[in-house]
């Protein structure tokens, strides 16, 4: 049976990892590769890496910091980030990357979607989308540049286009709920899976085992967290295990 | 030596460094005399299928594979790459695969609580053979697919997956090996698999 899949994201900035310095036992806790192969060590199911580098010019170290990942990391793993054309695509991919997450980007240029879905397979062309709750009305709508232009669509709109389009995959950021703890946005994570035949991974609001319980409960095939593991609160061990309890299916 | 065909279809990155990480050399190419010569050929492969038999025909790679599998030696092919080895898909209608293997590659139906492509870590429900030797029923691979083989040979299935329906996931007759999941990415156990295919080639 297929596992739901529990998904660590690191954060990258000019080629190290600016999050997760409180693994233990790491030489080098900044370098992604360790920092990934840990989180591998741990159970992780996938590992997600958001290049938050400013500078346009930084593609080099991208690069050699996935080549160093590829060589060591053997589960999947994503790289999201900066990504605007499908040469960026190639490089990545080149380099054992197996999915390239886009945002704002393919919020540009839907065409990007279906041009690297067209040349590198659905499977590789993960859409990330950042939704915030419509005020004063029903539903949510899709940001970019992280989280501070407001596009005006409408995220499930926009969720379903994506697939249309050639997408593999949806990572679906919840801003209302992202850094609060509180849980995943339910209602979103619900209203974008039930709309998609495509995987849709939970992102933003992770602070208990039982969130990531609720967020595969409405429909998400994958949960991601960011800080929540990268500072211990929660192991991936610990939440596979609570998981299995409520007869999810993990891999153990 | 270990022949990794590069046919522009892929992640071959992945494949060529769990082969270093398991201590056996290899070579990435796309020219007909090497994969000749060579002494086990895997071939990876992501993507549409019609692409892929088209990116092997442009290269010629299509006839040289065939004969390379009649002759008995070490083959595996990953993802795509074993859906190559049968004779058709519903992916691309009209385009023959290259036929070394009886079977159908089929599209998973597909729902709300059926995503496709499938993604993710799925176990396989019967494990047999000399490239899963030592795997149990119930270990966990990493799949990423929309389309699954249906052999139609039953005694050269090695095992079994259940995603909606009960598929084949992986098939071995003779030499000649293939796994819809991809062991370079399945963590130990996908190494494990792959360092049995070089324990059969000899490489290690």
């Amino acid at each position: 049976m297929l596992t739901k899949r529990i998904i660590p994201c690191l954060d990258v900035k000019d080629g190290r990892v600016v999050k997760g310095i409180n693994f233990l036992n790491l030489r080098d806790a900044g370098d992604p590769a360790e920092t990934a192969a840990a989180y591998d060590a741990q159970g992780a199911d996938e590992v997600v890496f958001l290049d938050i580098t400013a500078s346009a010019d930084s593609r080099d170290t991208q690069l050699s910091w996935v080549r160093n990942v590829a060589s060591t990391l053997f589960i999947p793993f994503t790289v999201g980030g900066g990504i605007r054309t499908t040469d960026d695509f190639k490089a990545i991919l080149r380099e054992g990357a197996d999915k390239i997450s886009v945002n704002s980007a393919a919020l540009m240029n839907p065409n990007l979607i279906s041009d690297a879905a067209m040349k590198f397979g659905s499977q590789c062309v993960v859409v990330a989308i950042d939704a915030k709750k419509r005020e004063g009305s029903e539903g949510w709508t899709v940001y970019k540049n992280g989280g501070r232009v407001d596009m005006g669509i409408d995220a499930v709109e926009w969720a379903v286009k994506a697939e249309k389009l050639g997408a593999g995959e949806i990572l679906l950021t919840s801003m209302d709920a992202d850094g609060t703890k509180a849980g995943y946005d339910l209602e979103l994570t619900k209203a974008i899976s039930s709309s998609v035949n495509i995987p849709v991974i939970a992102s933003g609001g992770a602070g208990s085992c039982k969130d990531f319980y609720d967020a595969i409960d409405v429909g998400a095939s994958a949960v991601l967290a960011a800080s929540l593991f990268h500072y211990k609160e929660l192991t991936i061990k610990e939440v596979k295990d609570y998981l299995k309890e409520k007869g999810v299916s993990v891999r153990l | 030596m270990i022949a990794v065909v590069d046919y522009d279809a892929g992640n071959v990155k992945s494949v060529e460094k769990a082969i270093e990480k398991l201590g056996a050399e290899h070579i990435l190419t796309s020219n007909q005399e090497e994969i000749k010569k060579a002494d086990a050929v895997i071939l990876p492969g992501v993507g549409n299928f019609g692409d892929c038999v088209n990116k092997l025909q442009e290269r010629g790679l299509d006839t040289s594979l065939k004969e390379y599998a009649a002759s008995g030696r070490p083959f595996l092919g990953i993802c795509v790459g074993l859906q190559l080895l049968f004779e058709e898909s519903e992916e691309s209608p009209g385009v023959k695969g290259l036929g070394i293997l009886p079977g159908k590659i089929k599209r998973f139906p597909g729902s709300c609580d059926l995503k496709v492509p499938q993604i993710g870590w799925n176990d396989i429900v019967e494990s047999k053979g000399r490239l899963l030797e030592g795997i149990d029923k119930g270990t966990y691979f990493y799949f990423v697919h929309s389309f699954y083989l249906e052999c139609e040979d039953p005694s050269i299935v090695s095992s079994r997956t259940e995603y909606g329906i009960t598929y084949d996931s992986s098939v071995e007759k003779g030499n000649i090996f293939a796994t819809q999941f991809h062991p370079e990415k399945s963590s130990d156990a996908g190494l494990k698999v792959l360092a049995n295919f070089l324990k059969i080639a000899g490489e290690v």
